[in-house]
C-alpha cells in the first residue's frame, strides 16, 4: 500500500506542476505541450483510480485532440505574442531582471512588470483564499478522511453500465457534438460566404 | 492508503489554478486552456467520488465531461478565429467595440 500512496503524491506533485508552468507562460506552444504532460499524468491518476477506461480516453481526446487542435490554432493564427511581448522581454519580465539588465525605456519596462504582477496578484490571492477554505470544509468532517480502496472497473462493466443507465444522455452528448460542429463550420465560413455576397452585390 | 479528501484538495488545487488562469491571463486561447483544466480537475474529483462510493456515476459523468469538454473547444476555437480574423488581435482587453 505503500506503492499506491508514492505514486499517487508523485503523481499529484506533477500535475500541479506542470500546470503551473502551463498556466504562467507566456509563449502558447509551452503552456500546451506543458498541459500535454499534465493531462498524461491526469490519465495515469484515473487507472490508478480504477477507471482505465477514462484513463485510456484522456490520452485519446484530452492530450490528444483538444491539445492538438489548440496547437493547430495557435500555429495558423501566429499573429503575435500573448499581451504583446516579445518572448525576450516576457522572460526578462519573469526573471525580474527586466529593469537592471535593458537601459532602453526602463521606466516603461517597470511599468510594465508592475502592471504583470498586479495582473497575478488578486487572482492568485483570491484562488489562495478559497484553497484554504476549501481544505477546512474538506477536513472539517470526517467523511472525507474515508480510505480509498483500490478498485478497477473493467473497461466491458463500465459500457454496460453506461449503455443500461445512461443511453439517453449518450444520445444528447452525440446531439451536442454535431451541434457544435455545424456551430464550429458556421463560424469558420461565415467570412466567406460574407465576401461572396459583396461581390455578387458589385456585379 | 489515500483519503478520499487527498484527492478532493488535489482537485481543487487544479480547479483554482485553472481559474486564475482564467481570470489572470489577458489571451483568449489561455483563457480557454484555465476552462479546460477547470473541466479536467472536476473529472478528478468525480473519479475520486466513483471509487470512494463504489459506483460507476462518477465515472459515466466523467464521459459527458470529455464530450463536454471537446464540443467546447471546437466551438470556442472557431469564435477565437473568427473574432482574430475580424479585430486582428486575441488579446482580451482589445475588444471594446460593440459594432465595427
Amino acid at each position: 500500500m505503500v506503492v499506491y500512496e508514492t505514486i499517487f503524491y508523485t503523481l499529484s506533485a506533477i500535475i500541479l506542476f506542470s500546470t503551473l508552468m502551463a498556466i504562467t507562460r507566456t509563449n502558447l506552444v509551452h503552456a500546451v505541450v506543458y498541459l500535454v504532460l499534465s493531462f498524461f499524468g491526469t490519465a495515469v491518476l484515473f487507472y490508478l483510480l480504477g477507471a482505465p477506461l477514462l484513463a485510456a480516453l484522456e490520452v485519446i481526446i484530452y492530450a490528444g485532440a483538444i491539445m492538438v487542435l489548440f496547437l493547430f490554432i495557435i500555429m495558423t493564427m501566429r499573429t503575435q505574442q500573448p499581451s504583446g511581448r516579445t518572448d525576450e522581454e516576457s522572460a526578462a519580465i519573469l526573471d525580474g531582471t527586466a529593469v537592471a539588465t535593458t537601459p532602453v525605456q526602463p521606466s516603461a519596462l517597470s511599468a510594465q512588470n508592475r502592471a504583470y504582477r498586479r495582473q497575478w496578484a488578486l487572482p492568485s490571492l483570491l484562488g489562495s483564499v478559497c484553497l484554504v477554505a476549501a481544505g477546512f470544509v474538506i477536513f472539517s468532517t470526517t467523511d472525507t478522511r474515508f480510505q480509498l480502496m483500490p478498485a478497477m472497473a473493467s473497461p466491458v462493466e463500465f459500457g454496460w453500465f453506461l449503455f443500461k443507465n445512461y443511453w439517453f444522455p449518450v444520445e444528447i452528448i452525440s446531439f451536442l457534438l454535431f451541434v457544435a460542429l455545424v456551430g464550429a463550420l458556421y463560424l469558420g465560413k461565415k467570412e466567406g460566404k460574407a465576401h461572396l455576397d459583396h461581390g455578387e452585390g458589385n456585379q | 492508503m489515500v483519503s478520499y479528501g487527498e484527492v478532493l484538495i488535489l482537485a481543487g488545487m487544479l480547479f483554482l489554478m485553472g481559474a486564475v488562469c482564467a481570470v489572470a491571463q489577458r489571451n483568449l486561447i489561455m483563457i480557454l486552456i484555465g476552462v479546460e483544466i477547470m473541466l479536467n480537475a472536476a473529472g478528478i474529483a468525480l473519479v475520486g467520488a466513483s471509487l470512494r462510493w463504489n459506483a460507476l456515476d462518477g465515472q459515466a459523468f466523467v464521459l459527458f465531461i470529455m464530450a463536454f469538454a471537446a464540443a467546447e473547444v471546437a466551438v470556442g476555437l472557431a469564435l477565437i478565429v473568427f473574432a482574430q480574423r475580424r479585430t486582428g488581435s486575441v488579446n482580451a482587453d482589445r475588444y471594446s467595440v460593440l459594432k465595427g
